[in-house]
């Protein structure tokens, strides 16, 4: 059997947080566009915008479902603890997702207004209730949860609400998803359509700056082991400094038409909110609040070297080709998209 | 009720509503893959057309299928926690090469499928296609892999966790290719060739009967029918030998799936019947000791009954007993139909026998059900287990989870697969109605000229040397 130089726990704990950034990154605009959905008021306009998201949703979906698969082949118990233990909240995650999917199809079904403004209604709540739903979730993670000494969860779907820390995290995520999603409608729209979104971007700015100061301040408040890993890795600042840099360059790369610029950093943001999650959860991944004798962690919850050695070659072979022709395949659908009806 | 009971009902009811898409998948997509390929090398429009049409129909079966397949995947966490705690070690690396090599090959592919044709060549476009095609059998590989284990086990050892027991992988390839993986593999995966094959059938049979799009659907039937009488032929010689080699490894599901009690009678064939729990024997249209002629050459084989195990090892045997005759006559059945139907359509004389286009029409229904009975057969028969006498099916579900919150889920799932079951079928039903001409335009001339004789490969004057579908 091959032996990796590296610790497969860590190394696992990394790329199951990269499997869930390249989730956020790739649902994260087109649940932003769905959020933002209803801000466009034609039915032309309505069509245009899930012509940008058409092709690629569902491939962004499977993100998340390798995501899960990866969490339960490494980690199982950590799988079955929180998949059973929030299982309301998992359940209205799945419902969320499928009626997204119906929604979008449903909707050109029939001409009449009332008919599409319900599935536009629809598809926009789903939106906005699934970016806020997995924010309250590392929310949780993020001040921990109540656990038994058996490791199962001892509180109940509304534990998870009744604190206000991860109602923030979950304003924040939806922010951030919606300023993610109107770039990346800028990069697909041409005409009033696309100056319309300029506006969105401004505003979606505004709220997601907004959200995010709230947020920093009661992450020193609600979670202070966060800060503390801040203090014993001082170089960890510069994690939230680029942050803002690089939200700060999205109006101006937007000011100067560099828009595909102003996306990307609307990725690197996603991507430094996500490291300093992951940074400040480890080696925990289902941190005990009280009683934190009872997380589970990466030690406790590993596969065997055995099975993590074996996914760690298929994935050292096959993740190569995943990133080329997803790549490749968003390169062959750039550029902007008109109202003609893209259907299955 | 319970919560297990519950767990079960949920878990038969996402499971069965997922299976009835994915087999479609993996049908059409490599008939597509056929389809395009042949339109590359004659050139002839016609290919063009129904690569054309079938590619929006297997974009509508993969989009359901993967919209079920997320429950599918969320609920070994949920209502299943101890099971997953239990096998995670052992599934992890089979749904891991799943994820990695099925699902991004074929989610990001298929958007070049349905919405690139403009957008890269036709040589591009076609390895979409075949890559499609082949994420959707690497899928049905790992998901048969991971369920090949629960019922074979092998590779892997048993250690105490501060949970439960765990199983630990110790041969990865001993768990890939367990006793049962090829067997299983090769039925199930011939299965959904079949079920491919006959909405293709069905789809063209109504034009022809209607007389509309008479080219598309003579060549569709023919392509169809021929790939059905192929697969299913071959389907009843893997069923057999899958049998057979059952008896081996699952000899408690082999004993109930013939209704066989007692280990020192020969063991007979019963065709059509009932399993009498009271005579402990199966009553009905027998063969006597034609089972033993079946599983080795030898009318009196000592085959071990149901006699030979304590009542709470072994499953329900009426169900698992039915639910295998059903699913074996309607495989026999198709494969007569779509024998006839192929010889019809090298004739050319489909179209003047509407009584049979009838029967091909509504035949469509089958091999969902024949899959149905079979993964009944297979995961009925396999109880009490959820791994083969390693793990009980009611030492595997959540313990946290109560019966209501299952109850309520499971009310949530009814409704969501109605509205998602009627979607597609309206879905589906528009796209038959528009025809393969609706949003058509032909294809780009290619540089070099066409044959004509290749041109008239599908027509009524068929060169027969070139035909063989």
């Amino acid at each position: 059997m091959i032996h990796y130089p590296f610790d497969l726990p860590t190394a696992w704990f990394i790329l199951i947080g990269v499997l869930f950034t390249g989730y956020a990154i790739l649902d994260g605009f087109d649940l932003g566009a769905g959020a933002l959905h209803l801000f466009a008021k034609k039915d032309h306009d309505r069509r245009v915008i899930l012509n940008a998201i058409g092709p690629v949703w569902d491939g962004n979906e499977v993100w998340l479902l390798t995501g899960g698969g990866a969490l339960f082949a490494a980690f199982p118990p950590v799988y079955a603890s929180a998949f059973s233990g929030f299982y309301t909240a998992f359940m209205l995650v799945l419902m969320g997702i499928i009626f997204r999917a119906v929604a979008i199809e449903f909707r050109s079904k029939e001409e009449s207004i009332k008919w599409r403004g319900f599935w536009d209604k629809a598809f926009a709540i789903a939106s906005i209730a699934l970016s806020i739903l997995m924010g309250v979730a590392l929310g949780n993670l993020v001040i921990g949860v109540p656990m038994t000494a058996q490791g199962e969860y001892a509180g109940s779907f509304w534990t998870l609400l009744s604190h206000p820390y991860p109602i923030i995290v979950g304003v924040t995520t939806l922010a951030m998803f919606m300023l993610h999603g109107s770039i990346y409608l800028v990069l697909k729209t041409e005409g009033d359509l696309h100056q319309q979104i300029r506006g969105w971007v401004k505003n979606s700015m505004i709220f997601y700056f907004v959200s995010y100061a709230i947020l920093t301040i009661s992450t020193f408040v609600f979670a202070p082991q966060m800060a503390a890993r801040f203090q014993s890795m001082p170089f960890l600042i510069i994690l939230p400094i680029l942050n803002i840099l690089a939200l700060a360059n999205v109006p101006r790369e937007i000011h100067h038409g560099r828009d595909f610029l102003a996306f990307l950093s609307s990725c690197f943001s996603i991507v430094a909110n996500l490291t300093l999650f992951g940074i400040g959860m480890f080696p925990n991944m289902l941190p005990s609040n009280p009683a934190p004798q009872n997380s589970l962690t990466i030690m406790n919850s590993a596969s065997s070297t055995a099975s993590l050695t074996i996914m760690m070659t298929i994935a050292i072979i096959g993740v190569p080709f995943v990133l080329a022709y997803t790549a490749a395949i968003y390169w062959v659908f750039r550029g902007k998209v008109d109202s003609t009806h893209l259907h299955y | 009720m319970s919560a297990e009971i519950l767990a079960r009902i949920q878990f038969t009811l996402t499971i069965a509503f997922h299976y009835l898409f994915p087999p479609m998948s993996i049908g059409l997509g490599i008939l597509l893959v056929f389809m395009e390929g042949m339109y590359l090398k004659t050139k002839d429009p016609l290919w063009h057309k129904m690569t054309r049409f079938w590619v929006l129909v297997f974009a509508l079966t993969f989009a359901v299928g993967v919209a079920t397949g997320i429950p599918m995947e969320f609920s070994f966490g949920t209502n299943w926690a101890r099971y997953a705690r239990f096998v995670g070690d052992i599934f992890g690396s089979a749904l891991a090469a799943e994820g990695i090599f099925a699902f991004f090959l074929e989610s990001g592919f298929l958007a070049i499928l349905v919405f690139g044709w403009n957008k890269v060549s036709p040589k591009m476009h076609f390895f979409s296609t075949c890559m499609v095609s082949l994420g959707s059998m690497f899928s049905a590989v790992w998901i048969i892999v991971a369920n090949s284990w629960q019922q074979t086990p092998a590779g892997f050892r048993i250690e105490e966790g501060p949970n439960g027991e765990i199983a630990r992988i110790t041969d990865f390839w001993a768990m890939v290719f367990n006793p049962s993986t090829v067997d299983r593999l090769t039925h199930t995966v011939v299965g959904a060739f079949i079920t491919g094959a006959f909405l293709m059938i069905s789809v063209s049979a109504y034009y022809m009967l209607n007389k509309r799009h008479m080219d598309f659907a003579r060549a569709s039937l023919k392509l169809g029918l021929t790939f059905a009488a192929i697969v299913s032929i071959a389907q009843i010689f893997l069923g057999h030998t899958s049998t057979q080699n059952l008896a081996v490894n699952q000899p408690e599901k082999f004993a109930t799936i013939e209704g066989h009690y007692d280990s020192e009678k020969p063991l007979d064939l019963t065709l059509l019947g009932v399993y009498d729990a009271n005579a402990k024997e199966a009553k009905g249209i027998k063969i006597p000791g034609m089972g033993g002629v079946l599983l080795n050459g030898d009318p009196n084989a000592k085959v071990k009954g149901l006699d030979s195990w304590p009542k709470e090892d072994l499953p329900p045997t009426q169900p698992v007993f039915q639910s295998f005759r059903i699913m074996v006559a309607i495989g026999i059945f198709l494969m007569v139909v779509s024998i006839y139907g192929a010889w019809l359509a090298r004739k050319g004389t489909l179209e003047s026998k509407p009584w049979f286009l009838k029967i091909l029409i509504y035949s469509v229904a089958l091999p969902h059900i024949a899959s149905f009975f079979g993964w009944m057969t297979a995961e009925v028969g396999r109880q009490p287990w959820s791994v083969y006498h390693l793990l009980r099916t009611k030492d595997s579900t959540s313990t946290v989870v109560t019966a209501e919150q299952i109850t309520g889920s499971l009310v949530m799932f009814t409704c969501m697969y109605a509205l998602l079951g009627y979607l597609f079928i309206y879905l589906l039903d528009k796209r038959i109605k528009a025809g393969p001409d609706a949003d058509y335009h032909d294809p780009e001339p290619f540089p070099e000229p066409m044959e004509a004789k290749k041109l008239r490969l599908f027509g009524v004057k068929v060169n027969e040397s070139e035909d063989n579908s």
